[in-house]
This record gives C-alpha cells, structure tokens and sequence, in this order.
C-alpha cells in the first residue's frame, strides 16, 4: 500500500468501523464462551467484543502514527504487503495485555478486572484475527473496485 | 503541395503563371492556415479539407490512449463520441517494438508493479494475483505477500500486459474508434473547440488531410525521438558506422549473433534498467549459449553505498548536501537500487501528495533528488554479475568518453577516468543511455508551443496542470489534455508509466465529468463495471 498519513488514519477508521462492525456482529455469537454450545445472541458478550473493537481502533491511531513515522525511513515511501499483515503481532499484543491487566475501561463485570480465563483469550484471538485477516485481504485488493480515487490518494476515503 | 520547410514557393499574383498541370490539390493545409492560430471553419472548410465533427479525440494510438479511452468507454462514452488518431494497428505496438529491442520479449518480466494493469482500471485482481492463481503457482503468491522485504518486486511478463490489453481492447469496441493517419497539427478553433488535422495513409481518404473538429483533444504521444550520446553519434555519421555503435532502443539482434560467433569485446554505456537487461543478454548469451564475450560496463557516475539523485554519500554532490536519512537508496557496484523507475509512492502515495503541492524550484528540486539513473536489484543480475566479476569477463568501469577512433573493425575509446585517460578498444559499443529527445524535435508538440498557447515546465517538457490539462491551449468551452513522457516534470512525477497514464486518465475523466462529458464512476457505476471487466462484456 502507499498510504499518507490521513489515508491511513481513514483507512483505519472506516475498516474497523464498518468491516469491524459486521464481523463483530456475525462472530461474537460463535466465540468460545469457556460452556459446551454456542454462545448465541448475548447482549454482555457483544458489549465486551464491540468494546475491544473499540480499543483496537483508538489504539489503532496511535499506532499508525508511529507506523508512519517508520514508513519514512523507506526510500520508497511504500507500506509493504506484508507489514498490514505482521502489524497484527504488536496491536493485538497490546489489546491482549490492556485486557488481561483490565485497564480497557467499559468491559463488563468479570473479565473487567484482567487475569482472563484461557477460553477468553481464544475467543479475543479468533475474534482480533478474523478481523485483522479480512480487513487485511480487502485493503489489497478489492478496496480499490468501489473506490477508484482511494489507491491514488493514499488511501483517503473523503 | 504546399509544405511548411517550403514557404519560398508562394504563388505569383498573375494566375497565368501558375503550373496548370499541377493544380493546387484541394484538401491541404495552406500558409494562411498555418499562419493562423485559431481557426475558423470557413479557413478549414475554404481549404478543401474535410472535416468530420467527433466530440473527443485522443493522438498517439498508443498505450495512453488507451487507457484514456478505456476510462471514458468505462464512464459511459459510447464509442461513437470518441476517435483515437494515430498509427498503430493495436496500442502496445510502439511498446512492445521497444521493449523487445530491449531485450523484453515476451516471456521476460517488465519494470512495473502488480497492481499496474493498463487493462483494468482497479489494478484488481493484480498482474501477480492473476498469474498465481491461475497457475496455482505458490512461488508467485508468496512473492506477492513478502515484497520488497524477502522477495524482488513481483513484475508481470510483457506477454501478459499484451495478451490482457487485447482483450480489453476487444472489449470496449476500440477499433470503432481507431482511425490510422499520422496528426500533423492541432489548433486551436475560433469559437470554441479544436481543430486536429490528420493526414491518412496514402490512399485511404479523397483528401490529403482530415480535419477532425472536438471540443476535447487528449495528447498522448510517446517519447519525441532516440537520444543518443553525442560523441557517439559524432562517430556513427563521420565513420558511416551504424553497425558497431548501436543504441539499445533500435533493433541490434546483429550484434548478439556476432557475439555468438566471435569472441568479442562491448561496452556497455548506462546505469538504468536497460543496461541491466542488456547485460543480462550478453550474460546469459555467455553462460547459456557459450558465447566469449567480455564485457566492459562503462559508468557516468559510480554508486556505492546511501545515494539519491544528487549522487553518492561522499562525492561531492552540487547542490545537494548529505543524504538525508528520511530520503536515501541504496547502492552497490556502480549501481543506485530502487524497485520502479521512481520510488512507489509518488503512484498513489506520500511523494504523490508532496509534489502535488509544489511549485518551479521546490518541485524541481524533489525531481532531482528522487531521480538519477537507477535500476531494480534482481537476484539473478547479482548473481550473473557476481560471477562475471570473479571470473574476470565483467569490468566495471568509471568515467567519459573524451574521444573514439577506429582501429580496423574495432574502436577505441579514449576514457577519462579518475585515474587519468586509458584507452579501451572494443568490438561494439551499446548505448544505453537514453531515450528521449526534446518535446520541440516533435513537429505538432512544436507547434502547440508555437501556436497553441502550449508552454514548458520546470524540466522541460509540456506545462499540464494537476487535471492534465494543457496549460494555456484552453479553447472557448473546449479543453486539451496531455499525458504520457512528453508532461514529464508536472505536478505528478510517475507519468511515462503504466500506473502514471492511469493516474492521468483518472483525472481527465474526472474533469471531463465535471464539463459533462461522461458519467461519474461512483460506487456503483464502478462495482458494476468492474463485474463486467470480469466476465468481459461491453461496458
Ligand atoms: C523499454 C521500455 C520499457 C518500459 N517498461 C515499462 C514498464 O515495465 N512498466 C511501465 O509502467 N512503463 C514502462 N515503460 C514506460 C511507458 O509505460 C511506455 O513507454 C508506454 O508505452 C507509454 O505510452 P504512451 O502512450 O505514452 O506512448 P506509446 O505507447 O509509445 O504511444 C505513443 C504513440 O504515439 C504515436 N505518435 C506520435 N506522434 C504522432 C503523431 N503526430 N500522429 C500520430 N501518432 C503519433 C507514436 O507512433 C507512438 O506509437 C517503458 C518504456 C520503455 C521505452
């Protein structure tokens, strides 16, 4: 990809946003829940999945601006195909640690205060990168069939 | 006929002294015209030319045109509102004549990344996605994901840029819209629009010329001519040698079969991506095919180690200070290392978005640090290299050719290296230093400066502004867009390029949608179309 700095932060913002938000929606019914069965449509257990989305995309500005700081050091200006994809080490690292030491706020009672079970950890895991994974697999292709001008300006939607 | 270069034949007042035998054949273009920068159509129409009304025409025939009219057929032109004037039976002719001279044949890999498919506007799926999928080739796939970090630049092959740009072509009705004829001058109407005056093959229309009158002119004329280093050029005409001093633009296969059969010396001059495949056929020629040739790489400038296009870290770089370390490539062995002709994002991305806001100096000034001759590391060139290095039959070297002599079938080049001048006697030399000439050596760019209010930019060559539009050739409600080599220098650094004359297109279309012209390819319009690019029907 060949984003700027706006670009990415656009990107960013309307990717969790919209991709974010359909995958949240479909997937937290079927994340482990540490019970035999599925969990199905539970109002607690989309509050924690739509509050990690959350946290991943806040975080996620913070992060961009230090990913463009590295793009610099790149004669190319480019940020590599694969970079979009490894990048999902250290966020979801990050949201993972902020979680099990319970300092994203919003969370609901029991998985609020850290030291999370291992079948939460399994849901965060599947849930993070499904995401990252589709999110990743459109902005290298088929972002660019609705949006013609999207590749051209780094990666602005407006 | 009356031509330009031939002004002294003007005709007498006294009719009777006029050659009756020769009359004046109707249909040219006549000094009046010529003389005149806007013209009427009673001045067209006066001189017997016929003219043949089309809203839009695009010159070149070439791989800009294409693209260009591939934008508008895809925003909802129909063919009929569009001719494309040149003289290329399909638009990769001129391309696909210089890469293979080259040495692109169709099975080699081009010099432009995936996603820069002149027959899709989406770049999606991509050249590589393509050609790995298809194939089920894994190696492809995994270039893809890991590139430039743990893999070259995936390139598409140049037989695949053609055969999917035949089928684009197909697609979107281009031979509707060609019509053969070299363009021998656009001027500008008086009222509004334009005038492009197109001169058939012999025999194929009553009149010597046509004239095409539009309201949109697009110019997308290729490189205006071969340069060639001048002391070689000096040698070829005073030694009437055209055989042993080649330029790698024009077709040399002679050369390669001499080589073949004799072993022999060549200089190869030029650090960019042409001497790279130039060396990769002697070389491969050496190791495949038992070919003894040596070879003596002659460098202007010597790269080795952080550079940009001022030149190395520690040479004396006028004007240019040290590298800055947010701005620095690399460098080895005499070569300066970047995947594309210019670093990626000026395609899309951060340097795209700063010189777009750059004016004169400053925009020159980043033209020049992002230039300088460079070329792609490839894996197998090191390895050839290496190997040639080792084995003794590769010799770079550094420096200018002061002077060249003949010494039988041979010449010698008088080089001035650091060290002094050395002699250095070759059988061939290759020239692979450049390509184009000044916009001017091309007769309708000159007269669009001349008389169409056209101007220069910064570097040069022709003044477009951010929407392509050619700078003060505006005509009442009429417009004239230019892209391609010849508006190197502008607000968009990529232009001579696939991705560049996409770009381009993306922008006329977006002005000409803004006079009216086409559709908006919005969302919709685009996932549509794009669905059908896919399945290949119309758009
Ligand atoms: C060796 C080589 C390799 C390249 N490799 C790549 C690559 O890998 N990737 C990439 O993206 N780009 C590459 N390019 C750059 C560029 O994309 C191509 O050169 C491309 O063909 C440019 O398209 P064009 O329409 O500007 O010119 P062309 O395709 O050359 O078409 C212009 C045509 O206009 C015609 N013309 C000129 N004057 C007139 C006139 N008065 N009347 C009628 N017709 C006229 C000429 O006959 C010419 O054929 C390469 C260029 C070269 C030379």
């Amino acid at each position: 990809m060949l984003p700027t700095l706006n670009g990415r932060l656009q990107t960013r913002i309307f990717m969790l946003v919209v991709f974010g938000g359909i995958i949240t929606f479909l997937i937290t019914p079927v994340l482990p829940d540490g019970r035999p069965g599925l969990p199905g449509f539970d109002g607690d257990f989309y509050r924690i999945t739509y509050i990690i989305l959350a946290t991943v995309l806040v975080l996620g500005i913070v992060w961009e601006l230090i990913y463009h700081v590295i793009q610099q050091f790149r004669w190319e200006k480019d940020w590599p195909t694969l970079f979009g994809l490894i990048t999902a080490i250290n966020e979801g690292a990050l949201v993972w640690l902020l979680l099990d030491l319970g300092l994203v706020p919003g969370m609901v009672d029991g998985v609020n205060e850290g030291n999370l079970p291992s079948f939460f950890f399994w849901a965060f895991f599947i849930d993070f990168s499904v995401i990252w994974f589709i999110i990743w697999l459109w902005t290298n292709g088929p972002m660019r069939v609705p949006l013609i001008r999207w590749r051209f300006f780094g990666g602005r939607i407006v | 006929m009356i031509e330009p270069t031939a002004a002294s034949v003007v005709p007498t007042t006294d009719p009777n002294t006029y050659l009756p035998a020769q009359p004046m054949p109707a249909g040219d273009l006549t000094d009046q015209m010529l003389a005149t920068d806007f013209w009427t159509d009673e001045l067209v129409a006066g001189a017997g030319i016929p003219i043949v009304d089309v809203p839009f025409v695009t010159v070149g025939s070439g791989i800009g045109s294409f693209v260009t009219v591939d934008y508008l057929r895809i925003a909802g032109v129909p063919t009929s509102q569009m001719r494309v004037l040149g003289t290329l039976d399909h638009p990769w002719q001129t391309y696909e004549y210089l890469t293979r001279v080259s040495q692109i044949p169709r099975g080699e890999r081009l010099r432009s990344d995936s996603a820069s498919r002149p027959d899709n506007i989406w770049g999606f799926p991509s050249y590589g996605f393509s050609e790995g999928v298809r194939n089920f080739n894994l190696k492809v796939l995994w270039g893809l994901f890991t590139e430039p970090i743990f893999s070259d630049y995936y390139t598409p092959k140049a037989g695949q840029a053609f055969e999917t740009m035949e089928r684009e072509k197909n697609r979107i009705g281009y031979d509707e819209m060609l019509v053969k004829g070299l363009v021998r001058i656009v001027r500008r109407r008086y009222g509004g629009g334009y005038f492009t005056i197109l001169t058939p093959p012999e025999g194929a229309s009553a009149t010597k010329r046509v004239a095409f009158r539009s309201q949109y002119v697009h110019l997308a004329v290729g490189y205006p001519g071969l340069k060639f280093l001048p002391e070689l050029q000096r040698y070829r005409t005073e030694h009437n040698d055209y055989r042993h001093i080649v330029n790698a633009y024009e077709a040399h296969e002679h050369v390669y079969e001499r080589l073949l059969q004799q072993p022999s010396t060549v200089m190869v001059r030029g650090g960019g991506i042409v001497a790279s495949r130039v060396l990769q056929r002697l070389m491969d020629d050496r190791l495949l095919k038992g070919a003894q040739t040596n070879i003596v790489h002659l460098f202007r400038t010597y790269y080795h180690g952080t550079n940009d296009g001022y030149g190395n870290e520690e040479d004396s770089r006028p004007g240019g200070g040290k590298t800055r370390i947010f701005m620095r490539r690399r460098g080895e062995n005499g070569w300066a290392y970047q995947g594309f002709n210019y670093p990626k994002s000026v395609w899309g991305g951060q340097l795209k978005k700063q010189v777009r806001g750059l004016e004169g100096e400053q925009r020159a000034e980043i033209y020049k640090r992002m230039g300088g001759t460079n070329t792609p590391w490839r894996k197998l060139w090191q390895k050839q290299m290496n190997q040639g290095r080792r084995e003794g039959w590769y010799t770079p070297l550094v420096g200018t050719v002061d002077d060249m002599q003949p010494n039988g079938e041979r010449i010698v080049n008088h080089v001035r290296t650091a060290q002094g001048t050395v002699p250095v006697e070759v059988d061939f030399v290759i020239d692979c230093t450049g390509l184009e000439a000044d916009i001017a050596e091309h007769r309708l760019l000159k007269d669009l400066l001349e008389h169409g209010g056209a101007s220069r930019n910064p570097s040069g060559r022709l003044n477009v502004d951010r929407n392509f539009e050619l700078i003060g050739t505006r005509s009442g409600n009429g417009a004239m867009y230019a892209s391609g080599a010849t508006t190197l220098g502008g607000y968009f650094p990529g232009v001579d390029t696939f991705l560049g004359l996409q770009v381009a297109a993306q922008e006329i279309y977006q002005d000409l949608h803004k006079r009216k012209f086409c559709k908006r390819i919005g969302p919709v319009r685009s996932t549509i179309q794009w669905w059908k690019w896919l399945f290949g029907s119309a758009p």
